[in-house]
């Protein structure tokens, strides 16, 4: 990863006016399409919207994962400006939804916790809006090849979009695996504490029950015994 | 500013950053408030302002200010962990009218650096380019700084897993221990019982 400096900068004066032109424009400033990624608690019978107002016929993705809480699902909706249902799923721990948009407007999308009672949830989502722009401005123009400095930029931000996206991905899964491992700690714990201390009740209760039956009180039936 | 959502008046909603330490984070926001007469949200709305609440892992208030209508508010974690940004209107309206709510647009960027100032000042093209591959090289360390965070979660995360694991394992021996030995008391203690009572 030393490499992405490297490359752009060691060259003749002459071709600098190009490096900064093409590479280096499009590299940094291509921070890919507009998108949100936000993470939130939804309270236990909660529900909340997000809206967005988006032109027609552009593709937006919205990706969503449960981090924590309860049995680590929720339920979530994406309705268009005329309130059309696009997408509904219940019960999801992640998934990932693309769409074309038809109708220009404001896009609402809603995760509901409404179907829980105690669990309060921790929901992580990422809507992007658009494709991404070519990260060099005539890239998809052009009537000769790319040059080997402005091929070496595109790839240097295509590894990069992949670093980001991998990073994330991890980042969301060790943390839901790290939740759950917490949470079957704390309950192995209570659990074991609880057992023993019934232990001790049970048993030191048997006896004392079973003394009662030979006490003074039925000296008749003390014979009688079992 | 495109994504939004809505609010109450005097409603706190919050978000979550789980943070390296040292990264810098900024935040856009735009707040609407909806005007019963004219069914719509008015673009800017005078005296309306924002509370921004920044709190650290360790419980620490980072950051708390009232903001104007629209702006941005920014802050640099020190801790590595879960910081929660809270936001609330400065509204007093106590009582809530029928349909009122608040609308606030937000962008949030963690870790990123705007370069349009320095690059704008840039004397000629090299320095641009000299500019842009420090933006760029800045964003490489942040790669590298979540990186880590990321290794320290996974270490707590195996620690937890082993101490599961053996907290599992001996509390399953005491509990046989304890079985036992109350096994034994309890027939050592009913013979004597019985002994005393002259029943054997």
């Amino acid at each position: 990863v030393a490499v992405p400096g490297a490359v752009c900068v060691a060259m003749p004066g002459a071709v600098r006016v190009a490096v900064r032109a093409l590479c280096l424009a499009a590299l940094l400033s291509a921070l890919g399409a507009a998108g949100t990624e936000l993470t939130l608690e939804l309270p236990d019978s909660d529900r909340r919207c997000f809206h967005q107002e988006l032109e027609s016929g552009i593709k937006f993705t919205l990706d969503y994962q449960v981090i924590s809480g309860g049995h680590y699902d929720v339920d979530c909706y994406v309705e268009d400006p005329n309130g059309k249902t696009i997408y509904q799923e219940t019960k999801k721990q992640y998934d990932s939804f693309p769409h074309h948009t038809e109708v220009k407007g404001v896009y609402t999308f809603c995760f509901s916790n409404e179907f829980s009672t105690f669990s309060h949830k921790i929901v992580y989502f990422d809507f992007q809006v658009g494709d991404e722009p070519p990260i060099l401005p005539d890239m998809n123009n052009r009537v000769t090849a790319l040059t080997q400095m402005e091929s070496a930029c595109v790839t240097i931000h295509e590894m990069l979009n992949s670093v980001i996206d991998s990073q994330t991905h991890y980042r969301l899964r060790e943390a839901q695996d790290r939740s759950r491992a917490e949470e079957l700690n704390g309950r192995v714990s209570y659990w074991s504490v609880g057992e023993t201390l019934i232990l001790f009740v049970v048993s030191i209760g048997q006896v004392m029950l079973l003394k009662s039956f030979f006490t003074e009180k039925r000296p008749s039936s003390g014979g009688a015994g079992t | 500013l495109a994504l939004y959502f809505h609010i109450g008046e005097r409603e706190e909603k919050c978000i979550i950053e789980d943070l390296p330490s040292d990264t810098l984070v900024v935040g856009n926001y735009k707040i609407q408030r909806w005007d019963i007469q004219r069914h719509d949200f008015l673009e800017s709305a005078p005296g309306l302002g924002m509370f921004v609440t920044v709190t650290a892992p360790s419980g620490e208030i980072l950051l708390s200010k009232l903001y104007g209508p629209q702006g941005t508010f920014s802050f640099t974690s020190y801790l590595s962990g879960e910081h929660i940004i809270c936001f609330q209107s400065n509204s007093t309206r106590f009582v809530a009218i029928a349909g009122s709510k608040l609308r606030i647009h937000l962008d949030i960027r963690v870790g990123e650096h705007f370069l349009d100032d320095s690059a704008a000042h840039a004397k000629d093209k090299v320095d641009e380019v000299s500019v842009r591959l420090e933006h760029l090289i800045e964003q490489i360390h942040h790669v590298s700084k979540e990186q880590d965070y990321e290794r320290e979660r996974e270490e707590k995360f195996r620690k937890t897993s082993e101490e599961t694991n053996s907290n599992i394992l001996w509390w399953a021996i005491a509990q046989t221990l304890i079985l036992i030995s109350v096994g034994i008391w309890q027939i050592k203690s009913l013979r004597d019982f019985f002994i005393a009572k002259k029943l054997v």
